[in-house]
């Protein structure tokens, strides 16, 4: 079964990324995450983003396009990155949401992924 | 065997079966909601034949093929789930190995990991479990737990559908984590427990039916997991209550107090019953919650007449108790506790830990009521009585309140 975990962070967390003092601790730790979901051989696909700042919203409102900067919505934790991985059940993707560096400095949600649509 | 007692036997092994079925089915299916639909008829069926006609040599199989049967009329007229289908082709692979009952695998364990599944909605875990291992329906569940039918519907059904499509594993969990996962299945039978005993005084003895599935529960899981001591210390912990029954209310249906209460009036099997659960829990050498939460119950029954319990291990059990389960009740007890030992000042100092939690929460203004009126402090001591007596659910207790 296919589960997305989707990796919030906090704002001090993103921040760390390109904080000299900081980054070192910030990507060693995801590198050693990665390298573990690459060992066990369950990583389907996955990105880091950018930051959130980068972030472009559009609407369409009666045929009318609304452009707006910034996310979603603005909310302490923001999606940093996400893999889509292969694993038996909820508990195993649960197990590898926790492990991962964004369950201790923010949130990680999961989710399954669709099954794919019936063909014909 | 009296005719009650028949009913009774009838349909305990209806229940049994029926969960078993669902069990086996949604252990392989994750689908829940297609089992029931399949089992409902044949599980009604069976409630209403059995208690009259007996019970059948193999429950299972008798209702495997009420089931077709049910089906079968269903299909002529034309409204037939295709899940259902599903359901009984599986049920009928396995029906070989049904007519031998000892072999049919329990999956009812599997099943209530799954209802108690920390992705569940906690407050959906108990009518869950209810529903799908004993076949109580939403409106039985709705009235036990004070919400309207469709409502408690609408939730179950939800939480059925997360179960099917979230990846909810039906197994029981590996050792390392077994503590903190029972821990969930035996609070949702315990939430059973407390409410029908709450909703008992409160409806007049109507609803005690719901304490009586929570033990059975409580006794399942007790024989599924006989290795593990928690689930024997919380069958304790509700055979004490179930014992003291009778002793709770007085003949005009006032409220009682433990330390008041008439001693003949408690069940000495069931207290007997119960020092064997915790005394066998006690061999694991692993303490936990309910097992210290029965030792509490076991220290106070063990008091000896017109005398308090003593206070001394009673401390040091709450003092646990608090480190296991920190909820506002147990420090609102333990704070008891303390004024038992060391005078009402100690445990007022306790209580006023907790005060900015427990302005709503009846058993703190009680015991304030009683903490201050024993340190002299009259004034504080009435304004608690009327809070407590304000915020009780059971009239029976407000009047207890206020004019003792």
């Amino acid at each position: 079964m296919q589960f997305m975990l989707m990796f919030a962070e906090p704002a001090e967390t993103f921040v760390m990324r390109d904080d000299p003092a900081q980054a070192g601790a910030y990507w060693g730790a995801w590198t050693a995450y990665i390298a573990a979901l690459g060992q066990a051989g369950i990583i389907v696909n996955g990105d880091g983003l950018l930051a959130p700042s980068t972030a472009t919203t559009v609407r369409v409102r009666g045929g009318k396009r609304e452009v707006q900067d910034g996310p979603f919505a603005d909310l302490k934790e923001q999606l940093g990155g996400y893999f889509v991985i292969e694993v038996p059940d909820l508990d195993t993707a649960l197990d590898w949401a926790a492990r991962s560096p964004a369950a201790e400095a923010g949130s990680v949600e999961v989710r399954p992924v669709m099954p794919p649509m019936p063909q014909g | 065997m009296t005719v009650g007692a028949a009913r009774e036997t009838a349909e305990a092994v209806a229940r049994r079966s029926y969960g078993r079925l669902v069990a086996l089915v949604t252990a392989r299916t994750r689908d829940i909601a297609a089992a029931e639909d399949a089992l409902a008829d044949a599980f009604a069926a069976a409630l209403a034949t059995w208690p009259e006609r007996g019970v059948p040599d193999n429950p299972e199989a008798w209702l495997v093929v009420a089931a077709r049967r049910a089906a079968g009329k269903r299909v002529r007229h034309g409204r037939v789930a295709e899940a259902g289908e599903a359901v009984l082709a599986l049920l009928q692979e396995e029906r070989s190995e049904m007519e031998t009952a000892a072999t049919i695998p329990d999956d009812r364990l599997k099943l209530m990991f799954a209802c108690a599944h920390p992705a569940i909605d906690p407050g959906v875990r108990t009518g869950l479990m209810l529903q799908t291992v004993l076949g109580l329906d939403a409106v039985r569940i709705g009235v036990a737990f004070a919400e309207p039918a469709a409502t408690v519907g609408q939730r179950l059904v939800r939480a059925k559908a997360k179960i099917r499509d979230a990846g909810i594993p039906f197994r029981v969990p590996e050792a390392e984590d077994l503590p903190a996962r029972l821990g969930d299945v035996l609070d949702a039978i315990y939430v059973a427990y407390s409410t029908g005993w709450e909703r008992a005084f409160a409806d007049g003895e109507k609803d005690r039916g719901l304490s009586g599935e929570a033990l059975w529960l409580g006794r399942l899981v007790t024989e599924l997991l006989p290795a593990e001591p928690e689930p024997m210390g919380l069958l304790a912990l509700m055979l004490y209550c179930e014992a003291r029954r009778a002793a709770r209310r007085d003949a005009a249906g006032r409220f009682v107090p433990l330390a008041a209460q008439d001693r003949d009036l408690w069940d000495e099997a069931l207290v007997i019953e119960a020092e064997g659960h915790l005394r066998r829990a006690a061999v694991a050498g692993r303490f936990g919650r309910f097992q210290t939460e029965a030792a509490i119950q076991s220290v106070q029954v063990q008091a000896p007449r017109g005398q308090e319990a003593d206070p001394v291990p009673l401390v040091l059990l709450y003092d646990l108790l608090a480190r296991f389960h920190p909820v506002l009740g147990v420090r609102v007890a333990r704070a008891v506790a303390y004024a038992r030992r060391d005078g009402p000042e100690a445990g007022l100092r306790l209580l006023d830990e907790v005060a900015a939690e427990a302005a709503s929460y009846q058993p703190y203004w009680a015991a304030r009521l009683d903490l201050a009126r024993a340190a002299g402090r009259i004034a504080e001591a009435e304004a608690a009585r009327e809070r407590a007596a304000a915020l009780s659910p059971d009239p029976a207790v407000a009047d207890w309140l206020r004019t003792r």
